[in-house]
């Protein structure tokens, strides 16, 4: 099938088959291998990319279902050769290990910021529910996304220092 | 980074993170060679079975198919078994047959049992469900344990009983030790099997070039020298003639050490198809075919005075190997496990039994840890319920067992000599950080409310920075354990470092910079780590078991004296004086007292890079390498201490707090090596209360895909707290220790303590892993019936 999909301010034109996933798309089709794949039940959130702002999981999206839409992928974040806040805060905070989930990791938490720039630390943890790492065990990419999100300045450990931890119990045990 | 910060202790950004926080890694899936195959497994669904036969024909016509090869074809092709690399001595090990594709018999769930080449992956995945295998089943045994009872289902003709091996540490008079107890307390404990879920799955993409006889491999490896050895017994090439890249590689935590039937698999097909052949693994395919960690069986008892002091401990494990072993299988439970049961305390009598058993499961093999969780959970969990048993406070029975300061090594009864420890202001610092007395103030009032929070605690020390090369031979590692750096200046000044270790996600291309620019006195920035290519890097044995800084930087500071050394007979040709009025500081050389008329590391490389007036018996250029071989081992050690709250309605656990002091002695990058322990706890945590694989009786694995095995997720856990002491290590020049697997190793057993603390007041003193709310809900409700 014939689909158009605008990637990263380009426009590309393809025929697909029907059961394409707009993720082999993205990394078989157009060469964009940044978007990671982690697993086959749309549990690890490694393929997160950006489809028409809102954040998506590109491994169960079909290419026929992005026809028609605008997308953009970790490549496309950075601009002008300026990374986007939210690779700069990871980098600053060492909210990555092996880089595999982060990809995905940023496209996420750059709409969740987007969604709501005032997030405490038990929101931001809750918001990046879609998304594993088994690196970091999540505390540094907390911090990034609250330096990132609420602070937009490159002071990790104040920002760190500032976000403000829920009490605990129960609540916090949200599983 | 001004100049008078030293990089040495500095959090320097990642010089990794450009290329990964923009989407530019190079993961082995990324890569494409041109006229390429993509290969699928075919995988038994049987966890064991004969193979009567295999159907080819109906898959070899559908579209895009290039060929199916069978296991018959590989051996036909000369290709032998998948070779094990660690054989532990005076253990009767048996290493039966690992065909890279089952020939006659598959033995678990994933066994291989064909591979389809097509033009695209869609295409080899449809005629893999082509192929059509007849099949007649066979009993299945998945439980280490059940393996070798009489009857049991035989998975190797060559292994009576499926027991691959029996090893035996002993040290000290265990009889004394037990005649003189006034307590002594048994327990039998369950350490659930773990499936490692690096996020990367595996992949390999081989290339064979007809032309020169030789072969590359890009594989998701940790150490890629080894995979290179290893394929060099099993596919009949010359050594010489393999490269194996390991380019960026998503994580392993030791699932990726193994060489895998599939890194042989892409090397046969593309000799047969004169194609580069690339096979990247589902995360189901993971957890079937991918090797799982711990699975153990122990039966333990530990022998106390009265007052607390420990006298002795006895134990019996049974080790679930999977149905074949894997590259370091018979090492983990025996080695990194048996001899590290005397922990950071003085036991007088050490005994352990370890059974290695076959089992119609997924081979297990190194994960996080790799025999040293297992037993530090075993002593971790036996204390303290000598403590409960005695009424003792855990701080209490800890602090009077703990081994006193040592510099000059200590020998525990299981015969290691542990470099140097200093363990009790670790655990002060521990308990200063948490606030143990208040918290344990709070949490008597809470109970009082029937609120169950609890408190654990656990000293640790573990052994890393694997190893001395002879003890790696004595103890039947089929390598060593050194290894290498070669240090190059370029004429310009700027320095590439190739070292044999393989990193993947733990940080060196920064650590190691650091070390060359807080010793040589150039930028971070102008040092480029390369790793992961046998081709460009000298020899070593790779990334895993806490090893790569505390040993790998020993090579590198070799290198880095040689340099200094030869600088400074160059330099003192060029500044007319003599070699030993010439000295080297923050990059620059001088006569001493004169720094004014120095030259620069720079100036000196471009000078013997030019080599236009070198002094006399001095070669040109400006590179040197060294390898190193450590005397011993390292022993980090510390302190963790966490607060759970039970729910007793519904059984949930709530993680409240996690404190960890640990000391890896002098830290490069307090940045990265926080981020080891952060994620080494969460691991850890993980086998407690959310993560265990589990089989059906028929062998099937029911925790087979990201649906079913609980990773943990950010919302799972606190903020961590962490604290540090640093005792340096003699065993290498910086003095510095492993710290990719403390977290994990302390973390199980400090979490399980805090909830049986918490459910002490019930009287519930075991619970199997994972601690789900189903478990403890049941545990309470049962100790609630047996109470009223």
């Amino acid at each position: 099938m014939e689909v158009k999909i605008r990637v990263n301010d380009k426009t590309y034109e393809r025929d697909v088959e029907p059961r394409t996933f707009l993720v082999d798309f993205l990394r078989e089709e157009i060469g964009l291998t940044g978007t990671n794949v982690g697993c086959d039940t749309t549990q690890c959130g490694a393929c997160t990319v950006h489809m028409d702002g809102a954040s998506v999981k590109s491994c169960t999206v079909l290419a026929v279902q992005a026809d028609g839409a605008s997308v953009t992928t970790i490549e496309g974040l950075a601009r002008n050769g300026d990374l986007h806040p939210m690779q700069q805060a990871f980098t600053d905070a060492h909210g990555l290990q092996c880089g595999f989930c982060t990809p995905g990791m940023i496209m996420a938490a750059v709409k969740l910021v987007e969604s709501n720039p005032d997030m405490d630390e038990f929101a931001i943890r809750h918001g990046l529910e879609g998304n594993l790492c088994r690196c970091t065990g999540y505390e540094n990419i907390v911090k990034a996304v609250a330096t990132a999100g609420r602070f937009g300045a490159w002071d990790v450990e104040e920002a760190a220092h500032r976000i403000t931890v829920r009490g605990s119990g129960p609540e916090r045990s949200g599983r | 980074m001004t100049a008078t910060q030293r990089a040495f202790g500095a959090s320097v950004r990642r010089l990794e993170d450009p290329r990964l926080i923009t989407g530019r890694g190079r993961y082995t899936d990324n890569f494409s060679r041109p006229g390429m195959s993509h290969m699928v497994v075919v995988r038994s669904p049987y966890a064991h079975a004969k193979i009567k036969g295999i159907d080819m024909s109906a898959a070899e016509g559908m579209p895009g198919v290039v060929a199916v090869y069978t296991g018959a074809d590989m051996a036909a092709a000369g290709f032998g078994g998948i070779p094990c690399a660690w054989v532990v001595p005076d253990s009767d090990t048996k290493t039966p047959q690992h065909p890279p594709i089952a020939i006659d018999k598959v033995r678990y769930v994933g066994d291989a049992v064909a591979i389809v080449l097509a033009e695209s992956e869609a295409q080899a995945r449809d005629a893999a469900y082509a192929v059509e295998v007849d099949y007649e089943t066979l009993g299945v045994v998945v439980d280490g344990k059940a393996a070798i009872e009489e009857g049991a289902p035989l998975l190797h003709d060559d292994v009576p009983g499926n027991l691959c091996f029996h090893w035996t540490v002993s040290g000290g008079d265990l009889d004394a030790a037990f005649a003189a107890a006034d307590v002594v307390v048994t327990d039998s404990i369950r350490n659930q099997r773990l499936i490692p879920t690096a996020m990367e799955p595996r992949a390999a993409l081989a290339e064979w070039e007809g032309a020169m006889q030789q072969v590359t491999l890009w594989v998701t490896s940790q150490n890629p020298h080894i995979v290179r050895f290893l394929l060099s017994l099993d596919t009949g090439i010359p050594e010489h003639k393999i490269r194996v890249v390991a380019p960026d590689v998503g994580g392993g935590f030791g699932s990726k050490i193994p060489h895998y039937p599939e890194d042989s698999m892409v090397i046969f097909a593309s000799q047969q198809l004169n194609r580069p052949v690339k096979w990247t693994e589902t995360r189901s395919e993971n957890y079937l075919a991918t090797t799982h960690g711990r699975d153990h069986h122990s039966e333990v008892e530990m022998a106390a005075k009265s007052d607390g002091t420990i006298l002795g401990m006895r134990a019996k494990t049974w080790a679930n190997l999977g149905a074949y072993l894997s590259t370091a299988s018979t090492g983990v439970p025996t080695i990194l496990h048996g001899l590290m049961l005397s922990g950071a305390y003085n036991i007088p009598a050490i005994h352990e039994d370890v059974y290695g058993v076959f089992t119609n499961t997924t081979p297990i093999d190194a994960y996080r840890g790799a025999g040293r969780p297992e037993a530090t959970f075993m002593l971790e969990r036996m204390v303290d319920l000598v403590a409960r048993r005695l009424g003792m406070d855990p701080v209490e029975i800890r602090r009077k067992n703990l081994i006193e300061p040592f510099t000059e090594g200590h020998e525990v009864a299981t015969g290691l000599v542990y470099d140097t420890g200093n363990y009790e202001p670790a655990l002060d610092k521990a308990l200063g950080i948490f606030g143990y007395d208040t918290a344990r103030v709070g949490q008597a009032e809470a109970r009082s409310k029937g609120r169950l929070i609890g408190i654990g605690v656990v000293t640790y020390t573990e052994i890393c920075g694997l190893g001395p090369s002879e003890v790696a031979g004595a103890v039947g590692f089929g390598g060593g354990l050194w290894e290498s750096a070669i240090v190059r200046f370029h004429p310009s000044g700027k320095v590439n470092l190739m070292v044999g270790v393989s990193p993947h996600g733990q940080g060196e291309a920064t650590t190691f910079a650091q070390i060359i620019s807080d010793q040589l006195g150039v930028a971070v920035e102008d040092v480029e780590v390369i790793y992961g290519d046998t081709d460009q890097t000298p020899m070593g044995w790779g990334t895993y078991g806490s090893r790569t800084t505390p040993v790998a930087s020993g090579a590198i500071m070799g290198a880095i004296k040689h340099l200094k050394e030869k600088g400074t007979k160059i330099a003192a040709h060029l500044l007319e004086a003599a070699v030993e009025d010439v000295e080297f500081k923050d990059g620059l050389f001088s006569v001493k007292g004169s720094p004014e008329g120095g030259m620069t590391i720079q100036d000196i490389a471009l000078a013997a890079n030019t080599a236009w007036n070198m002094p006399p018996d001095v070669e040109p250029g400006f590179e040197a390498s060294s390898f190193f071989n450590p005397a011993n081992f390292v022993y980090p050690f510390g302190t963790h201490i966490a607060q759970v709250e039970v729910d007793p309605e519904t059984g949930e656990i709530d993680l409240q707090r996690y404190v960890a002091v640990d000391d890896c002695g002098p830290i490069i990058n307090p940045m990265i090596v926080e981020g080891q322990i952060h994620g080494g706890i969460a691991q850890g945590v993980a086998q407690v209360l959310w993560e265990g694989a589990h089989y059906d009786d028929q062998g099937n694995l029911m925790s087979g895909s990201l649906m079913d095995y609980a990773i943990p997720k950010a919302e799972f856990f606190p903020r961590f707290e962490l604290g540090k002491t640093e005792t340096p290590t003699p065993v290498n020049p910086l003095g510095v220790k492993g710290v990719g697997e403390t977290g994990t190793i302390a973390s199980t057993p400090t979490v399980y303590n805090a909830v049986m603390d918490a459910l002490a007041p019930l009287g519930v003193t075991k619970i199997d892993m994972p601690l789900t709310p189903e478990r403890v809900w049941r545990a309470i409700s049962e100790a609630k019936e047996g109470g009223s």
